[in-house]
Formats: C-alpha cells, sequence, structure tokens
C-alpha cells in the first residue's frame, strides 16, 4: 500500500485496508491527518430499518424515494469525509449521497426496494466509521437559514460601505477647496442615500430589532446605542441630502454597520459550532426501545416512553431509558456515563441507567425515568448551557459595556439638550460605542476554542482559561491520565508444570470472549488451543472445557473452588487453573503513557506545583509519583479524599487545575477551579471537565495552559485598550471636540485595532513547534 | 467632471447588480460548506 509493505494490528484491520486500497480508495491514506481507533461494540442497525422508528426522521417524498440526514462519527480529517461520501454512493440503490464538510453531516436518498437504512450504516460501518440517524427536529434548516441570512447582511454592510466610501472620498479630499462642483457633490449624496439605505433598513435590521425588544421590557443593552445612533446619523444625513444642505456621514453609518455585523456573524458561526458538537452527543440516547404490552412487543421511538413502562433489552442493545431490571440476570457497561470500564453485574431488582450498554443476556426492565427525565438528559441540558457562559472577567466587561452604555445614552440627550446640535449627540453615541468592549473578548475566545480544538483539547466551558491561566497547582489522576488506561501482562507466574506456551495460549483462548476490562491484556498473547462450552460468570471469570478438562481463568476464589488452595502469589489479580491444579498467575498493569513524564517536566518548568493522586495502592501511587519525580502525591484516595485534597490545597489560597477521568474524579473535577479530562474517558466526564482532550493525547495539556495565559493576556489588552479609547472619547465628544465623522473614525479604528489585536497568535510560535515535536510517535497503523 | 454625471448612475446599477449575483450565489448554497472545495482539488477523483 502506498509503495511499501504494510503491518498490521490484526487481520480485520489488514482485510479493511484491503477493501479500501482494493476498492480504489487508497488515497485515503495519502490524505489522512490522524490515525485510525480501535471500534468498541456497536448497537445493531435492524432498528433503523423499523417503519414506525422511521417516521422520526427519514422523509418519503415519492414511493422509491426516501431521505435521511446521518451524522457521521469517528470523523478525524477530511479525507475520513471524503472516503465516506465514496463508499456511500458505490451502495447500490442509494441515489444520492453528499457529505457536508463544515457540519459533517452526510445527505442521502435512496431507494426502499433496492437497499434498506441499515444496510447503508453498515457499509459506513464496514470501513470502520459509524453513523446514526439525524432528528432534522434540531432545526438544521434552521441554522442554515440564520447563516445565510447573516452573510447576506454582511455583504451588504461590506459591499455597501466600500461603495459609499468611495463617493465619501472625493468630499473629504476636497474638504471646501471648490474643486468639486456642487451638482457633482449632491449627486454623490444621492447615491450614498441610496446604496445606505437598505444597509441601515435591512443589514442593521437585527440591531433594531435588538434594541426595540430591550426598550419594550424597559431595557437597555448594547443594541440600543448602536440603533439610536445608526438612526440618528441615518435620519439626520438623509436629512441633509433631502433639503441639500448640511454634513452627511452615510460613510460612516455603513462602514459602523459592517464593523458590527462582521463580529455578529463570527459570533453566530461560532455558536453554530457549538451546537453541532452538542448535537453529536445525540447519539448515546437510544434511539429505540422494544416495549412489552400485554402479550406482545412493539418497536417504538425512545422518546414515546413513559415512566412504568415494561422494556425488552438484548443483549449488546442500549438501555433506552433509566429504570430497574425486572428479569434476568446480566451485566452493563456504564462506562459512558460514569467512565468506569469495569462491566457492573445487574440482577433483578438492580437500577439501569439509560445509555448504559447491556452486556451479556437479555433483560427485561420496567422505566422510571425516561425522555428529559433521565440521568443523560440532564448531564446534555447542563453541558448546552455550559456552552452559552463566559469568563468571568469578559462577564464584568458586559456588564460594564451595559453601564456604559447607559452613560453614553444620557450624556447623548444631555449633549443635544444643551447645544441644541444633533450631530454632537451623533458624535457621543457612535464615538463612545461600547462595542470595543463587547467585541474585545468574542473572537479571542473563539479563536483560543478553535485552536485547541485543532490541538486535541475542547474547551466546553469558557470560564475555565481565566483559571488555567491562572493555575498555581496541578492535580494529576493516575488510571487513564498518566497512564493509558489500558491493561497490559506485566508478569506472569507460572504455577505449575505446565508449558508457558500453552498457559499463555489458554488464557487468551478463555478470555477472547469475555467483556471484562482486564480481559483486553490477554487479547494479543497468542492463538490459542480451541475450548469448547466457554461460559462467562459476571464478575468472576470464565469458564471453559480444553482437551476434556475443565479451565477457569479469573478471580483466586473463582479457580480456588476447581483448583483446591491458593498459592501463594496472593497480589496477582488473574489466576489460571485446571481441575485439580493452579496454572500461572497474571500480573496485570496498566501501562505509563509515553508523554507522561515530558508532560511533568514541562509542568514543572512553567513553575507550577505538581500533585498525584489516585485511588490506587499507596505503593503503586508512591514508585509512579518517584519515577517522574513528583514531590507531592496521595494514594489510596476515596473520590471524597480527592475532593478533600483539592479542596485543602484552594484553602491554602492555590488555584487547582485537576486533570482526570472518569467516575472517581467527577465531583474533584467540579471542585476544582479547572477541569480537564482525557477524551478517552468517559462522556460523563468529559462533559463536566471544562477543557476535554480529545485527542487523549496528554501532551495536548501543555498546549491548554499555554493557550489559555495567551487568550486572557489578549482579552485583557484589549478590554484595557476599550476602557481607555472610551474614556477619552466620551468627554471629547460629549464637549464637541470631535465630530461624527472623526468619532466614526475613532470608533472604526478602535474596533479595528482590538479585532487586529484579538487575531494575533495567541502563543510563541517556538513553544508551538516545540509541543508538536512533543507528541508521541504513532502506534503500528490500525485502519 | 461630466463623466461623473454617468459614472456614478452606472456605479449604483453595478452594485445592485452585484448584489443580485451575491444573492444567487447565497441561495444556491455556495456559502454553505466552505471547507470542501479546498479539499476537493486534493481528492479529485478521475473514476466517476
Amino acid at each position: 500500500m502506498l509503495g511499501a509493505e504494510r503491518a498490521f494490528c490484526c487481520a480485520g484491520c489488514e482485510a479493511v485496508a484491503r477493501t479500501i486500497v482494493g476498492a480504489g480508495f487508497e488515497k485515503y491514506y495519502e490524505a489522512r491527518s490522524s490515525e485510525g481507533v480501535r471500534p468498541d461494540v456497536l448497537p445493531p442497525v435492524a432498528v433503523y430499518d423499523d417503519p414506525a422508528a422511521q417516521r422520526e426522521f427519514v422523509a418519503a417524498p415519492r414511493e422509491h424515494l426516501r431521505e435521511a440526514t446521518l451524522i457521521l462519527d469517528r470523523i478525524r480529517c477530511a479525507a475520513c469525509l471524503w472516503l465516506n461520501e465514496r463508499v456511500l454512493r458505490q451502495v447500490p440503490g442509494v441515489l444520492r449521497a453528499d457529505v457536508n464538510f463544515t457540519t459533517q453531516r452526510a445527505q442521502i436518498a435512496w431507494d426502499p426496494g433496492v437497499t434498506k437504512l441499515s444496510r447503508i450504516v453498515e457499509a459506513i460501518r464496514a470501513v470502520g466509521y459509524d453513523a446514526y440517524p439525524f432528528d432534522p427536529r434540531r432545526g438544521e434548516q434552521l441554522s442554515r437559514h440564520e447563516r445565510r441570512r447573516a452573510l447576506w447582511r454582511l455583504f451588504i454592510a461590506g459591499f455597501g460601505a466600500m461603495q459609499v466610501m468611495m463617493y465619501a472620498w472625493p468630499a473629504y479630499v476636497d474638504a471646501g477647496a471648490g474643486t468639486l462642483s456642487a451638482h457633482a457633490e449632491a449627486l454623490m449624496r444621492w447615491a450614498s442615500f441610496i446604496i445606505t439605505t437598505p444597509v441601515v433598513l435591512f443589514a442593521c435590521a437585527p440591531f433594531f430589532r435588538g434594541a426595540w425588544q430591550d426598550a419594550k421590557r424597559r431595557r437597555i443593552s448594547l443594541d440600543t446605542p448602536i440603533a439610536l445612533g445608526i438612526a440618528a446619523g441615518f435620519a439626520a444625513s438623509a436629512w441633509a441630502t433631502l433639503a441639500g444642505s448640511g454634513e452627511v456621514y452615510f460613510d460612516s453609518i455603513a462602514m459602523l454597520a459592517f464593523l458590527l455585523l462582521g463580529a455578529r456573524t463570527a459570533e453566530l458561526f461560532a455558536r453554530q459550532k457549538a451546537g453541532r458538537e452538542l448535537d453529536r452527543l445525540a447519539r448515546w440516547k437510544p434511539a429505540f426501545a422494544l416495549r412489552l404490552s400485554g402479550g406482545g412487543s412493539e418497536r417504538i421511538p425512545a422518546h414515546m416512553l413513559t415512566a412504568g413502562d415494561r422494556l425488552l433489552v438484548g443483549a449488546g442493545e442500549r438501555v433506552p431509558a433509566d429504570g430497574i431490571v425486572e428479569e434476568g440476570d446480566s451485566s452493563a457497561d456504564e462506562s459512558l456515563l460514569t467512565g468506569e470500564s469495569r462491566a457492573v453485574a445487574k440482577p433483578a431488582g438492580a437500577a439501569l441507567v439509560g445509555g448504559s450498554i447491556n452486556l451479556e443476556q437479555p433483560l427485561t426492565m420496567r422505566v422510571t425515568r425516561a425522555g428529559a427525565d433521565t440521568q443523560a438528559a440532564a448531564i446534555g441540558r447542563l453541558v448546552e448551557r455550559a456552552a452559552a457562559s463566559r469568563p468571568l472577567l469578559v462577564e464584568r466587561a458586559d456588564r460594564l459595556a451595559q453601564h456604559l452604555t447607559t452613560v453614553v445614552i444620557a450624556t447623548a440627550a444631555l449633549a443635544w439638550a444643551v447645544s441644541g446640535n444633533v450631530w454632537i449627540a451623533v458624535a457621543v453615541l457612535v464615538a463612545t460605542c461600547p462595542c470595543a468592549l463587547a467585541l474585545a473578548s468574542p473572537i479571542v475566545l473563539t479563536r483560543a476554542g478553535a485552536q485547541l480544538l485543532a490541538r486535541g483539547a475542547a474547551l466546553t466551558r469558557a470560564r475555565a482559561l481565566e483559571a488555567l491561566e491562572r493555575a498555581s497547582d496541578v492535580v494529576l489522576d493516575k488510571t487513564g491520565t498518566l497512564t493509558l488506561g489500558k491493561p497490559v501482562i506485566a508478569r506472569v507466574v507460572f504455577l505449575g508444570s505446565e508449558n508457558e506456551a500453552r498457559c499463555r495460549a489458554l488464557a487468551a483462548a478463555l478470555e477472547a470472549c469475555s467483556s471484562h476490562p482486564l480481559a483486553r491484556a490477554f487479547r494479543r498473547v497468542g492463538h490459542g488451543p480451541t475450548v469448547q462450552g466457554l461460559r462467562n460468570f459476571a464478575g468472576h471469570g470464565v469458564e471453559a472445557r480444553a482437551d476434556g478438562r475443565l479451565v477457569r481463568i479469573g478471580s483466586r476464589r473463582f479457580c480456588e473452588q476447581i483448583a483446591g488452595a491458593a498459592p501463594t502469589d496472593r497480589e496477582a489479580q488473574v489466576f489460571l487453573a485446571e481441575e485439580g491444579r493452579w496454572l500461572a498467575a497474571f500480573y496485570v498493569e496498566d501501562a505509563l503513557r509515553p508523554e507522561a513524564p515530558e508532560v511533568v517536566r514541562a509542568l514543572a518548568a512553567r513553575g507550577l506545583r505538581v500533585h498525584l493522586v489516585s485511588g490506587d495502592a499507596p505503593a503503586i501511587v508512591g514508585a509512579l509519583a518517584a519515577r517522574l519525580s513528583i514531590e507531592h502525591w496521595s494514594g489510596g484516595a476515596t473520590p471524597q479524599a480527592k475532593f478533600d485534597y483539592v479542596a485543602r490545597l484552594q484553602a491554602e489560597g492555590r488555584v487547582v487545575a485537576m486533570v482526570g477521568d472518569g467516575l472517581n474524579d467527577a465531583p474533584v473535577l467540579a471542585r476544582a477551579d479547572a477541569s480537564v479530562a482525557m477524551g478517552a474517558g468517559a462522556d460523563v466526564a468529559q462533559l463536566q471537565a471544562d477543557v476535554v482532550l480529545t485527542g487523549n493525547r496528554l501532551g495536548a495539556l501543555e498546549d491548554v495552559l499555554a493557550l489559555s495565559r495567551g487568550a486572557m493576556r489578549l482579552v485583557r489588552q484589549n478590554l484595557g485598550w476599550a476602557l481607555a479609547y472610551n474614556a477619552v472619547a466620551l468627554p471629547a465628544a460629549a464637549f464637541g471636540f470631535i465630530g461624527p465623522w472623526e468619532a466614526a473614525i475613532g470608533m472604526s479604528a478602535s474596533s479595528f485595532i482590538v479585532v487586529l489585536n484579538a487575531l494575533r497568535p495567541l502563543t510563541k510560535e517556538a513553544r508551538w513547534k516545540a509541543s508538536t515535536s512533543s507528541s508521541p510517535s504513532p502506534s503500528p497503523s490500525y485502519s | 467632471m461630466e463623466s461623473l454625471y454617468l459614472l456614478i448612475p452606472l456605479s449604483v446599477a453595478l452594485v445592485f447588480l452585484i448584489g443580485w449575483v451575491f444573492w444567487r450565489a447565497l441561495e444556491g448554497g455556495q456559502f454553505d460548506d466552505l471547507e470542501r472545495p479546498s479539499h476537493d482539488v486534493l481528492m479529485d477523483d478521475d473514476k466517476p
């Protein structure tokens, strides 16, 4: 492939790569910009074909035509999107498939007589991605309309401003020298008037609407002086044009409108992008449920469930709502919600959490909470609220801008009343436009968010930037943060006379079908002898027959039942035993992230105090701390102890950034001044953290700190400038020292300076390069 | 200077014409996905 021999982690990946190359899509490997990920268990696709369920998200304009929007998942770069589109178009029966690269969504149309939606989704899964139907009620149409409308307004204002500036230029240059004939000047005024009219009436409509709505509620917002200034300036200029005498400032008005709309549009785009990220969370709401009623069962959309319904949840399916197990004995993977990858036993009577995956046997459950009441939905709402938050400093600036607005309007009215000259009022309104204050931060914050995302870190709460900048202490968790969270076999002790190879092979064969997290450590050991009658004992281990003898792997107690008294290696986590004798003891360990030592060193070099707090045994934690030369550490910490640890630091006046993942960290993540979660952890940890390292790369932590410092520095500079400018401009305009056009130039220049400053690099280039080269070298290729 | 009397009305007409062209492009969906075209160049596909 690509002119070289390639090695693969397993036969499956090789087959996928062969499929991709064989179908002529080798270009994908050339164009992709990040490595693949290992797949998890995927829910069955058959439910997508259910007619009742399809009503929710499939449109049927004609008899042989079905249309739907799919959210594509596991997309890492543009090459993935391209590959998905090609694959979709090759499915027989697909009439149309268009992938939007910005929204990462696919619009598909297919002939239901030839293919099925499940087959289309399977085609995407076959090349290593996932797709799930998108509920059109989430307002895709609306956001597209909003986007187009904003661009249209921006274009009118920008293009109008350029044109009007050209008409205004001769008048400025001439400035009473008399080279411009009165007729020509009048003509240019009229031309400016004609072009500025749509700019004011249409492009600026959002300002007028906002100001009007606030006025109705007897409130003043940032829109109020903008609307007043534009309206007063336009009315006075229009009057001067009609009357043929007096000053016109169409150019200032149009330019003002353009600058303000530019900031608005940038904000809208950033908001929509955040909204799309939220839509991805819709995935962990299962789309359908099998409801038992009377003697039969029916498949219904999950949102139609109500408390009290009885449901059948198949093995491997997602639990559609919160509830209680009525019949059956199984285990569930709640890692999506809790971050705990250990399977949780679910006997009859146990509570089930919506969004978790039922692992072993079918269960009958009774729904206690459904739809918007579930835990999962509550978390979703939390994120949505968080997405709208801003750093404290920015919030304070916004409040200040509000007060300033009131002062400006009062000053303008007073100046008009005292001087009797409307242009002084306009000058005050325009010159001191507090929008420099309001403009100063959103651009920086949006850029910081985008750059962080590109570096593999998603900012979920802008407020965290401030805390991260001021952070004096970094508290690191161990499992999944400093370590990979993937168990590997560290040491094997062979207890019997059986040869090593056979022990390893037996272990691999037994664990091959186990869903226990530790079982993953055994997967790569080798291909073993065939075993019969595999039986899974949730929470204990696996049993099977090999060469006619009973073999067990699992906990010590589980093996003791067939092998007799326990061997001496009591510390090992996994044992292998045969009827009547012990075979081996396995020490399973979580490997350290390769970049961890360097990251810890870099944090210390920044002058941060690094702490290691973990729930693991103190001996293990201490050894790790010594290895990473972390001075402050605490082992065997319960969630409460972790919480207290951080609280104690805060009581000493330290600003704490907590890095962790999973359930045990949730309270302490909330307590810390800023929280960072590793992306490999559960969604819930992601939601509760201020920053999520989506690339699951600890090295990104450095970038997060560097960027937050850079971003807050720019925010401060901008706010400082805006305050200083307004402090000078307000009195100057009120006392008539500056006319409206000077005011407009001053205001535009001020906005321009703020915007330009906001667009400066957030960090020093050299540091970027250093951190880029420190990223770990890629492991063997997965497709 | 007399040319101004022709050029200025013309420029106003031109502004509205260009505005209309932009409106068509916008409604035609040309600005809906600004990322894709840059990638299409790299990933052009000779096979239909």
